[in-house]
């Protein structure tokens, strides 16, 4: 099924085989992102970035990807200059923005808030977080970094470490993995578990799913190790923290045991999880993971927003 | 039927087949309270049945039930029977069935979910497992099992 028109709300709104084209078409992207070469499929297309909440990384990408198309954005960079200040909802702002722009981008504090933008939307919405929820573009560049070292997205073995809760890349990674056929190896602090709900869903697709909390077992045979920030504002108190985000930090020594092809992912931004002398070894692929996110994106709102294929 | 010390009604419906225990449940559902004041409401909770063992027993006369009632029901009863009677004779017989999708009946229990908030919507679960039955918020995606809390 072609994806163009549609929204992308969560990463189970792509079959494999669609997710695996979107890789396919990022890869293509890249010469494109790096400005290299020039294409304007975009060309008269105007993109609304509705940005309800703050983001770096997410919001210059997707802006990136825009006008590395030849289109070009409109920008809610603070919720708090619109007039859902004044108590306009959601879907009201929503409603007026897809009568300005061809598509929508959408960050939102409340999980559920890209489907209700879906809905008020005669455009296309693409989610780019939605509280808790969903980060479906998240998942794709996480693959694609995956899938750009090793060539392949099954039988990798991948570590996701850290605020396996809470933390909403890792349970659309995850996902995506048991999609793919990877091992799924989990390892968190007692009370940052990966939720049991979750595990349900995972087994139903097949997926292998261990448990290792101890941080250097885990790394021992894995190709992946997927970091995430451990959230401060999930603890009580100050010294429970520094507990737990003191047994998570990664550095050269927890990566001498590792495989020498292992590489070391982050969704970003990193609250001392990782070691800055990681940055120097060639396990480090969190910055490679952060620049594929225009390529990936650029895909995307080509494939939702682009010259629409013959007979797709 | 026969040994229930409850008076026959002459217009109304009989819910029948309750799961033991969950009639107080199943009148709160359809909230007795608004009913005129000459309708007799009949509660038997606790009754032995062939099919369920123990079971509980509604009759509500002079109201028919909401197609948001019968769907509130099959939430909370799944095994109920719902009994038309219409001058004393029973005039439709039907089990509950589940919707697809359950719209309006169940608050979402995620607190932070957009349908929590003060915007133009419905609350909306899609079924995904029937027995038991598991629904799925169509906003925020959280998994419900446990329905008697949510009602809205």
């Amino acid at each position: 099924m072609s994806l163009h028109g549609r929204d992308v709300i969560s990463i189970r709104d792509l079959s494999r085989e669609e997710i695996e084209s979107l890789l396919d078409a990022g890869r293509k992207m890249i010469p494109f992102a790096e400005g290299t070469k020039v294409t304007r499929p975009l060309e008269n297309k105007i993109v609304a970035m509705a940005f309800f909440e703050p983001s770096t990384r997410t919001r210059l990408s997707f802006e990136s990807a825009v006008q590395r198309l030849g289109g070009s954005c409109l920008t809610i960079a603070d919720a708090g200059a619109t007039s859902m200040r004044k108590g306009e909802s959601l879907y009201d702002t929503i409603r007026m923005l897809s009568s300005y722009a061809d598509a929508i981008v959408i960050r939102h504090p409340n999980e559920g808030s890209a489907r209700l933008a879906a809905r008020a939307s005669d455009r296309p919405v693409l989610n780019a977080g939605d509280g808790a929820g969903q980060h479906p573009t998240q998942t794709l560049l996480d693959l694609a970094t995956m899938r750009e070292a090793f060539g392949t997205l099954t039988g990798l073995r991948v570590v996701l470490l850290g605020d396996l809760k809470y933390g909403r890349t890792v349970h659309s990674l995850a996902y995506a993995l048991a999609l793919f056929g990877s091992e799924i190896v989990l390892s968190s602090p007692e009370g940052l578990r990966f939720p049991d709900e979750r595990r349900v869903e995972l087994k139903q697709l097949g997926a292998r799913l261990t448990d290792q909390p101890d941080v250097h077992q885990a790394v021992r045979d894995a190709d992946v190790l997927y970091v995430t920030r451990i959230q401060k504002e999930r603890f009580g108190d100050e010294a429970e923290y520094r507990k737990v985000a003191g047994s998570y930090r990664i550095d050269a020594a927890v990566l001498a045991r590792a495989k020498s092809r292992l590489i070391v992912m982050h969704p970003l931004p990193r609250a001392g999880e990782i070691a800055p002398e990681v940055d120097r070894t060639p396990h480090a692929a969190y910055f490679r993971q952060a620049f594929l996110a225009v390529p990936v994106r650029m895909a995307l709102l080509n494939a939702v927003l682009g010259p629409a294929k013959r007979g797709g | 039927m026969r040994e229930l010390k409850i008076t026959p009604i002459k217009n109304g419906t009989v819910i029948d087949h309750i799961g033991n225990g969950m009639a107080l449940e199943v009148l709160r559902i359809l909230d007795v309270r608004s009913l005129d004041k000459d309708s007799t409401v009949s509660v038997a909770i606790h009754v032995r049945s062939g099919k369920l063992g123990w079971k509980d027993i509604v009759k509500v006369e002079n109201m028919e039930l909401s197609p948001r009632n019968v769907n509130a029901i099959a939430l909370i009863a799944p095994t109920a029977t719902i009994s038309i009677i219409r001058d004393f004779k029973v005039r439709e017989k039907r089990t509950v069935d589940l919707p697809p999708q359950i719209v309006g009946i169940l608050r979402c229990p995620n607190p932070n979910c957009i349908s929590n908030q003060p915007e133009p919507l419905e609350s909306e679960f899609d079924v995904l497992e029937r027995r038991p039955v598991v629904l799925s918020c169509a906003f925020c995606e959280r998994r419900v099992d446990d329905f008697l809390e949510h009602l809205a």
